[in-house]
């Protein structure tokens, strides 16, 4: 390094150790965090705060989940306009659910596309459809590649087409759990993969980990009209997501869960009858009979997610 | 070396980086779990007999068949096209070799015939169509074949064959879908 | 109480300089600006006003914060020859490739920040404080080590500078061991990105073992080109000596980098092509199209042709001692591997999709405003450590000279 030049001004005078006029740096430092945290309590109403520093819900217990649980219930009947009830209902013990899609009878009405929407408070805009039906070609079977989701004939089924309707696998080994930075997507103890809406930070890691494409993401404010509101909710399931964050599919829990849980929405809607549901622990259940009985395949089988969703045909 | 920077600030850090290792490593202590709900007892088992189905769709004042069917009317066996009623259904079952008293009681016209002549009701007539179809009759019974609904793991109701597929003509007829999703291209 | 005087003595260095220091900053704070109202835009209305969506859920931010993490694994261009082999050339300038690692660093952060649902919840991935996915995600892997690469460089930086600034010789036995562990540490925010594509079993246009080693490769040949080009602007503006050797040597390391970095792009297109299995379809997509979806293949021939001049010219001693072609092979290498690791990286990683399905994804006005604010604060916290550590380095700016300036 080169020598530096003889500065211009040549004084004896020492440094002056203390600045006057200035702050020093713990009064500037304390300032700064004050001014910080002020601002911060000034723009947040205690409901706001709240819902800033909860916790993943999964370490919440007992008396933490009712004032969460109460908090939302009152946030979303006044954003609903009528009194909404969230349920936390737990997994049942001895239970693990499993989906049953009859390739040989769907026809690709997409009732079951709307029905899950108004059961699940889906976004009409932007639209969200946690249910895509695919329109493959006989010929060339099972080939996504060839798919069409936005076949729109006057009839269906058509005569050289064969349809997959397609969502959340619910798999064993989910690959958006993995990917997830921060734990805000898992498998529940009955087979349901969740995620905490609240503690989702909107990365979509695991959107691009999903090898189903199951996973959707609320790239503006969602939209659902509010006398169509499906007022029975569960936390992990159709409760109103905020704007910025992953949702899909979760076997509508708000109804499995629910002591007497009711089948999916998708289930009822289907008019052929195409969609199973049932305990895979249970031998008796229409899933296992199925797994028995028929010959099933799953979907990317390859990428050993080992999906509880099973194709089959029943012909 | 013991009085270094570097070991000095390697003592410090180093029960820290344990720590940190040990947290990350440690299994998480899962939140105490509240008692869950108990397992559900399987409902799926069925006794024979037991399937709720809504009432036979008969149309509009065709039930009770006897009213015209009775002992007024004489019973014509002769196998032919009906034209002085009923001239509105078309067969398409089977009709190069069956016709409407194979599985209609040409005695008493408000139930249905088997094979061997037993009557059937008409609350009960997919016992009829498993006779033949006796692989949907087994998928259906156990919910596999045909729409059920209810609850997943207690009572159900079920259709009647017939609630989607008409008895002279069963093959399922194509319907109108809903509408294709929204391309991502037009989602603003 | 010193440190305060160093950094009053460096704002004053900062807000002094000459006309073009001045318009430059004024063009960096102008597309700053232009970057935060965009943002600002974004934050009201959410992520729709970009054009991602579902099928194309990572886009230009996540394709830029790739590339700059190879850009602030590049430092090791420099370490490597100056604290290893002690080369002199290089040893004086290292402190230009870690400051250059920094404000990689920083907008990495920046990247992710703006491509993030819920920027607030950032605490979610804070280790103890929320629920850091460690060691299973690895975005989690990335969260650490960028953060911690970033530390290492600060803090080497940093020290270097203060104690050139107080005239004490930095304590060896410090510096070296972080110096040194911030060679495998390049490496490894560059393979734990790698690994973020490498491990999505849902993305076969990833899903190969090949990823890793092609960022790096990648990354170094990418990264030092900035640093040949600020080097020559230094050599005019400050009285920094630059020896031609420590540039020759640079775009020299390059030339090697890029080669490997097309021998393995070469055995991606040959392992796709001839095996004809249908995970062809996106590489397919990228370089020949499918159908009438054409939008993204004159890019891919672009990259590929600029990385192949490129590394000629590098890799002839005659032309990368040519000035004009050595700054032609810089613009060239930085462009070409700004396209495979943006657009040739991301995009057909998403297209088709996982259901087969084709939406063309172009950026929006938002996501460029917003990147090119990003890019240009980085560029302008490079230029303001530059103006601090230049005048350190030729020992201008001394806490004894500013003792007697008082």
């Amino acid at each position: 390094m080169k020598d530096s030049e003889t500065p211009i001004v040549n004084t004896n005078e020492k440094p002056d150790p203390e600045p006057r006029g200035h702050l020093t740096r713990r009064q500037f430092l304390a300032l700064s965090a004050a001014g910080a945290v002020s601002v911060f309590l000034a723009g947040c109403t205690k409901a706001g705060r709240e819902a800033f520093f909860q916790s993943r819900f999964k370490e919440l217990t007992g008396k933490d989940i009712d004032k969460v649980i109460a908090r939302l219930e009152k946030q979303y009947s006044e954003q609903v306009g009528r009194a909404v009830s969230v349920s936390a209902t737990r997994a049942a013990e001895g239970v693990l659910f499993g989906y049953g899609l009859d390739l040989s009878r769907c026809i690709g009405c997409r009732r079951c596309v709307y029905a899950c929407v108004e059961e699940n408070n889906l976004s009409r805009d932007p639209q969200i459809q946690w249910i895509r039906v695919l329109r493959m070609n006989k010929e060339s079977g099972v080939d996504i590649m060839e798919s069409d989701a936005y076949y729109n004939p006057a009839k269906v089924p058509e005569p050289d087409a064969f349809y997959m309707p397609t969502a959340c696998q619910q798999c064993r080994h989910p690959p958006c759990v993995k990917a997830c930075p921060a734990k805000a997507t898992w498998q529940e103890p009955d087979g349901i993969v969740v995620i905490d809406y609240d503690w989702c930070i909107g990365c979509r890691c695991c959107m691009a980990a999903c090898p189903y494409g199951a996973r959707h993401f609320n790239w503006g404010p969602p939209t659902v009209p509010k006398d169509h509101i499906n007022p029975h909710m569960h936390y992990f399931g159709n409760r109103p997501r905020p704007r910025g964050v992953v949702e899909k599919c979760t076997f509508c829990i708000q109804r499995v869960r629910e002591p007497n849980g009711h089948y999916p929405a998708c289930v009822e809607a289907c008019p052929v009858g195409a969609r199973k549901f049932g305990n895979l622990l249970d031998e008796q259940s229409e899933i296992r009979y199925i797994l028995r009985e028929k010959r099933v395949f799953i979907f990317k089988e390859e990428l050993n997610t080992q999906p509880k969703f099973y194709y089959f045909y029943a012909t | 070396m013991y009085t270094t920077t570097w070991y000095r600030t390697a003592r410090l850090l180093l029960p820290a980086a344990a720590l940190a290792a040990w947290s990350f490593l440690a299994p998480s202590f899962a939140a105490e779990e509240n008692t869950r709900p108990p397992a559900p007892p399987s409902v799926d088992a069925k006794q024979p007999g037991e399937y709720p189905v809504p009432p036979p769709p008969f149309s509009k004042g065709i039930y009770p068949c006897t009213e015209c069917h009775n002992k007024d009317l004489p019973v014509n066996r002769t196998r032919r096209k009906l034209e002085a009623a009923h001239d509105d259904i078309q067969l398409h079952h089977d009709e190069e070799h069956r016709w409407c008293l194979d599985c209609h009681d040409a005695d008493n016209r408000d139930v249905l015939r088997s094979a061997s002549g037993e009557p059937i009701k008409f609350e009960e007539s997919y016992k009829l169509c498993g006779q033949c179809h006796g692989d949907k009759y087994r998928d259906w019974k156990v919910g596999v074949h045909g729409k059920r609904s209810g609850e997943w793991n207690g009572r159900k109701t079920y259709l009647l064959c017939v609630n989607c597929h008409d008895p002279h003509s069963p093959k399922y007829k194509s319907i109108a879908p809903m509408p294709p999703p929204v391309r991502p291209e037009n989602i603003r | 109480m010193t440190f305060l005087r160093f950094l009053s003595g460096a704002g004053k260095l900062v807000l002094k300089g000459n006309k073009t220091y001045y318009a430059w900053c004024a063009f960096l704070l102008a597309l700053i600006a232009a970057g935060v109202v965009a943002y600002v835009r974004q934050m009201q209305a959410g992520l729709i006003v970009t054009h991602m969506r579902d099928s194309v859920s990572w886009a230009y931010y996540i394709g830029n914060f790739t590339f700059l993490v190879g850009v602030a694994a590049a430092a090791i261009m420099l370490v490597i020859p100056a604290y290893i082999y002690h080369w002199q050339p290089i040893k004086e300038l290292v402190i230009l490739g870690e400051l250059l690692a920094i404000s990689a660093c920083i907008m990495c952060l920046l990247f992710v920040t703006v491509d993030m649902g819920h920027p607030e919840r950032f605490w979610h991935l804070i280790p103890f404080i929320g629920a850091l996915n460690f060691p299973r995600a690895l975005l989690a892997w990335d969260v650490l080590v960028l953060n911690l690469y970033l530390a290492l460089n600060l803090t080497i930086v940093g020290y270097l500078l203060y104690s050139a600034f107080v005239d004490r010789p930095p304590n060896q036995s410090f510096v070296w061991p972080l110096v040194i562990f911030s060679i495998p540490f390049a490496v490894s925010i560059h393979t734990v990105t790698a690994f973020i594509y490498n491990g999505m079993v849902a993305r076969p246009y990833w899903n190969a073992s090949i990823l890793a080693p092609k960022f790096l490769a990648s990354a170094f040949c990418s990264g030092p080109a900035v640093l040949l080009i600020l080097l020559q602007v230094l050599r005019r503006t400050t009285r920094l000596k630059i020896q031609d050797a420590a540039i020759w040597k640079i775009a020299e390391l390059m030339a090697y980098a890029m080669a490997v970095n097309l021998f393995l792009t070469g055995a991606e297109i040959y392992k796709e092509f001839y095996s004809a299995s249908e995970h062809m379809v996106y590489t397919r997509y990228y370089f020949i199209g499918i159908g009438e979806h054409q939008a993204i293949v004159p890019f891919a021939w672009m990259s590929l042709i600029f990385d192949f001049v490129a590394f000629l010219l590098f890799l002839i001693p005659q032309a990368r001692k040519n000035v004009l072609l050595l700054n032609v092979g810089c613009v060239l290498i930085y462009a070409g591997v700004y396209i495979e690791k943006g657009i040739g990286l991301l995009i057909p990683g998403f297209t088709p999709d996982t259901l087969g399905e084709i939406y063309e994804y172009i950026p929006s006005s938002t996501e460029i405003l917003v990147s090119a604010g990003i890019f240009s604060a980085g560029f302008l916290i490079y230029t303001i450590m530059l103006k601090v550590a230049v005048p350190v380095m030729l020992g201008e700016f001394k806490l004894s000279q500013l003792s007697r300036e008082k």
